[in-house]
């Protein structure tokens, strides 16, 4: 008997505390606005793609067959999709790269490379491309369009990445060190999981924009999907054969928008409380440190410098040759800055209720619908810009030819720069600060007024600078949407360096990139403050 | 009649799967204060989240001072409560500084007049030179005590603690909690403390829930509930507890360590229910025991004893001073009543 008594006294002497997280039981009714809201706007996103594919089944199935299954579409396919694979790993790897020695190690200057890492955002793609192109006639083809587009797209990827890692916790560093593994392995299972959302979406933004390219292609002289559709469309208006390749277009853009998502991984990085976190330490260089300077000064010396010297010296040669006219070019630069503003603050607003949705009340649904504001911004400009003109011309004929068609257009177009920015924002305002706001007396629009808003309007105003600096060098959209008689300094710039006219071109390409200079300051300073 | 206070009956609450809480029903008289006690995951954090507001319940109901905030088709929203709420880590908002916080959730033109800050800051035992700081600034317990003065600010009829200590050293808990403790008394506040801390339950609550996997096991004083457990798990869950096979007789039982004076008479096959700190060393008429080990703990020790003829382990805590040393043979002896539970096969129960 004693012997029974004992097992009993050591079965229920001693409770261990489990340290796994309990579930919390939420109450997930979604207020009906923000769900009426998101779901509108993903409609006015989607109106466009169901005019391609409408347009693009007008032609009849026998006709439909044989359009796509030609030897031209395969090269185009094949063009698009070898594009991509060979410039996202490369933006990925610049991105990170750069990344990581500007945040993480004792790289000398990290403020200064910080700005200048991010300089190529304010140098449109097909701007470096003429400047390259101009010096340099054999930058052509696949190389050539790698080379030029990779070098502008890098910063998708840096930019989030660079954020994420600024806000690394050395606490998490350490512990993984305690717990076995080395100074790489912590590497690898903490911090490359941790950036792994950045990482995904920003190389998806890579992609999409690889998918929509026009400029840089046609200069290359690389056919895609995107230069074919635009020259069907030249050749004869909205006719069945470019909405099919446009068709094959989004059919692409899903698939990519499909593969981001297990990439992207579950990591919730919201960080609060006693003990918040610490700054990591930085990685010694040592006598890498010269290389390291060495690589980053090439990257940007290719990215910014150079084609911003040929710009420069085209310039030159314009003002000497007393070729600039400033009315023109004065008128150019401000119809450019007002609908880059009108552009920002819609696509801001606009993105709002998707990514409040998809961060308070996560479902299947507000996930489908984020993902919708995806699939029009992979569509070239013009494709978006010719469905939005017969969709104005058939219900709403007084706004064909103003400027609320074409801030319409980039809000379609720029919304998932903004819903990236939102997105990233959000997660520093976590559930537990909008509950405590709750019990404190707030309603939730109170709550979303004096927690959500002063928390996210950094990331809010990262994403409006994102869709102006994209607006102000949109061109293709512009060209077709344009009020009347409006000429931006894309769409100028486009018609002289088109008739290869580098001199002519040359005021419209700097005045872009004065524009965009001092907003490349801005994001600079989003980074800097975050954490 | 209404009545004042908390009433909660028939609570369950539950999403995929087996409830979280399950008829959970419990009152709290108006101005008092209950501390809900339980492993993890036992859902005595979901409990605070529905008086809070945050979770519909499947069914029952929810009243506070006569008026029902949840119940059938009422679910009032959190900020109509009533209800002050603080989080295990405080949850200050990290874009405000300690007076932006503390009168967040004031009307705007007392937010401006700010006169409440100071007082609020001396209630919760802080100096109100900490006005101007960030939460960033302050350490963990000052986080803890804006974040009471943040919830207090509104003069909650109801405060919930949702383990607000549990992140806080030692030091700094008790004087925390001792803090809290003053400033809700004072302001007459009925407060629901949660918490795994069997320590912070007794000394905190004038009254203990005990909740195992979603259902209330015991309701009662800090002294009934060590004391009195309704069952044996309650009773281990509280301390460090011996349950030893015994044959009770009406006021006393036999057992390993004798012959024990019963708290209530019982016959037949029980399990006795010792504390450590009911064994007395020492006693040459009581049976004779040796001793493995001893866990020197300041104040007092924890002596593992082995009884001769028997496999039983035993546990004595003594006062530290006059604790034995390791291979000594001491007399054991049980001077109080004890408790009893009538002989069942107990499980062991996982957090």
């Amino acid at each position: 008997m004693p012997a029974s008594s004992d097992l009993r006294v050591d079965a229920v002497i001693r409770y261990d505390e489990p340290t796994a997280a309990v579930p919390v039981v939420r109450s997930t009714r979604t207020p009906w606005y923000v769900m009426l809201a998101a779901i509108l706007l993903a409609a006015l996103v989607v109106a466009p793609v169901l005019v391609v594919f409408g347009q693009a089944t007008s032609a009849g199935s026998a006709e439909a067959s044989r359009l796509l299954f030609r030897p031209r579409t395969a090269e185009l396919l094949r063009n698009t999709l070898l594009l991509v694979a060979l410039t996202v790993p490369v933006t990925v790897l610049l991105g990170c790269g750069a990344a990581w020695l500007v945040e993480r190690t004792t790289l000398p200057g990290p403020g200064i490379w910080r700005t200048l890492l991010l300089t190529p955002l304010a140098i449109p793609a097909f701007v470096s491309s003429y400047a390259w192109t101009s010096m340099l006639p054999s930058v052509q083809g696949l190389g050539g369009a790698v080379f030029v587009t990779a070098l502008a797209y890098y910063p998708f990827v840096f930019l989030p990445v660079a954020a994420l890692l600024r806000a690394l916790d050395q606490g998490h560093l350490d512990a993984a060190r305690s717990l076995g593994l080395t100074g790489l392995g912590a590497m690898l299972r903490v911090v490359v999981p941790l950036q792994r959302p950045a990482v995904a979406g920003g190389a998806l933004l890579v992609a999409l924009h690889l998918l929509a390219e026009f400029g840089v292609l046609q200069m290359m002289q690389y056919p895609t999907f995107t230069t074919a559709i635009l020259q069907q469309f030249a050749v004869g208006f909205s006719n069945a054969a470019g909405s099919l390749l446009a068709a094959v277009l989004v059919v692409l853009c899903l698939g990519f928008l499909v593969v981001e998502v297990p990439l992207r991984g579950h990591a919730r990085i919201a960080r609060l409380g006693p003990g918040s976190g610490q700054r990591p330490v930085a990685h010694r260089l040592g006598a890498w440190t010269v290389p390291a300077l060495a690589a980053l000064a090439a990257l940007v010396g290719l990215a910014v410098m150079v084609p911003a010297a040929i710009v420069v010296r085209w310039l030159a040669r314009a003002i000497s040759s007393g070729a600039v006219e400033a009315g023109p070019l004065l008128a150019a630069t401000g119809s450019s800055i007002g609908l880059s503003v009108l552009a920002g603050l819609a696509a801001t607003l606009a993105a709002l209720p998707g990514a409040w949705l998809l961060h308070r009340y996560p479902s299947r649904l507000a996930a489908v619908l984020e993902r919708v504001t995806y699939v029009a911004s992979a569509l070239p400009g013009v494709v978006i810009g010719l469905a939005l003109v017969t969709l104005a011309v058939q219900w709403a004929r007084p706004v064909y030819q103003t400027a609320a068609l074409a801030v319409t257009a980039y809000t379609v177009l720029f919304l998932p720069r903004a819903m990236v920015a939102w997105r990233s924002g959000l997660a520093a305002a976590p559930t537990e600060l909008i509950e405590a706001s709750r019990s404190l007396g707030v309603s939730g629009l109170g709550t979303f007024a004096r927690v959500v808003l002063p928390l996210v309007l950094p990331s809010a105003l990262t994403g409006f600078v994102l869709v102006f600096l994209a607006t102000v060098t949109e061109l293709t959209a512009t060209l077709l949407l344009a009020p009347t008689g409006t000429e931006t300094l894309a769409t100028a710039f486009w018609s002289a360096s088109d008739e290869l006219d580098y001199v002519a071109s040359a005021p419209y390409a700097a005045a872009m990139i004065a524009l965009s200079a001092p907003l490349t300051l801005l994001l600079r300073r989003q980074i800097l403050d975050q954490r | 009649m209404t009545s004042r206070g908390i009433v909660i009956s028939d609570l369950t609450v539950g999403y995929d799967g087996p409830p979280v809480l399950d008829q959970v029903s419990l009152q709290v008289s108006s101005g008092g204060t209950v501390a809900v006690l339980g492993p993890s995951g036992s859902g005595k954090t979901t409990l605070l989240r529905a008086l809070a507001g945050f979770v519909r319940p499947a069914q029952g109901r929810i009243e506070v001072d006569g008026k029902v905030l949840t119940g059938g088709p009422v679910l009032v929203a959190p900020e109509r409560r009533g209800i002050g709420y603080v989080r295990q880590d405080g949850a200050l908002f990290p874009h405000l500084d300690v007076t932006g916080n503390i009168l967040f959730g004031l009307p705007r033109a007392e937010r401006r007049r700010a006169t409440q800050v100071g007082p609020l800051l001396e209630l919760v035992g802080l100096s109100p030179s900490l006005a101007r700081r960030r939460p960033d600034q302050l350490s963990g317990g000052q986080q803890q005590r804006v974040a009471l003065a943040r919830a207090l600010a509104r003069e909650p009829a109801v405060v919930l603690l949702d383990e607000p200590f549990s992140s806080l050293d030692t030091a700094l808990r008790a004087a925390t909690r001792e803090a809290t403790l003053t400033a809700l008394t004072q302001r007459g506040a009925t407060t629901v403390l949660v918490t795994h801390d069997q320590a912070e339950a007794l000394s905190f609550a004038d009254r203990i829930a005990v909740i195992f996997d979603g259902r209330i096991a015991q309701i009662g004083s800090p002294a009934e509930v060590y004391d009195a457990p309704a069952t044996p798990e309650v009773g281990s869950f509280l301390g460090d507890t011996m349950l030893l096979a015994g044959q009770a007789a009406g006021g006393i039982v036999d057992c390993v360590l004798g012959t024990l004076e019963l708290a209530e008479p019982a016959t037949g096959k029980v399990l006795v229910m010792v504390r450590p700190e009911q064994v007395v060393l020492g006693d040459p008429s009581g049976p004779t025991a040796h001793v493995v080990s001893v866990a020197y703990q300041g104040p007092d020790a924890m002596v593992r004893l082995n009884l001769p003829n028997t496999a039983a382990r035993l546990m004595a805590r003594v006062p530290g001073r006059r604790a034995p040393q390791p291979g000594d043979e001491v007399g054991l002896a049980v001077p109080d009543p004890v408790r009893s539970f009538p002989d069942s096969p107990i499980l062991p129960i996982s957090g």
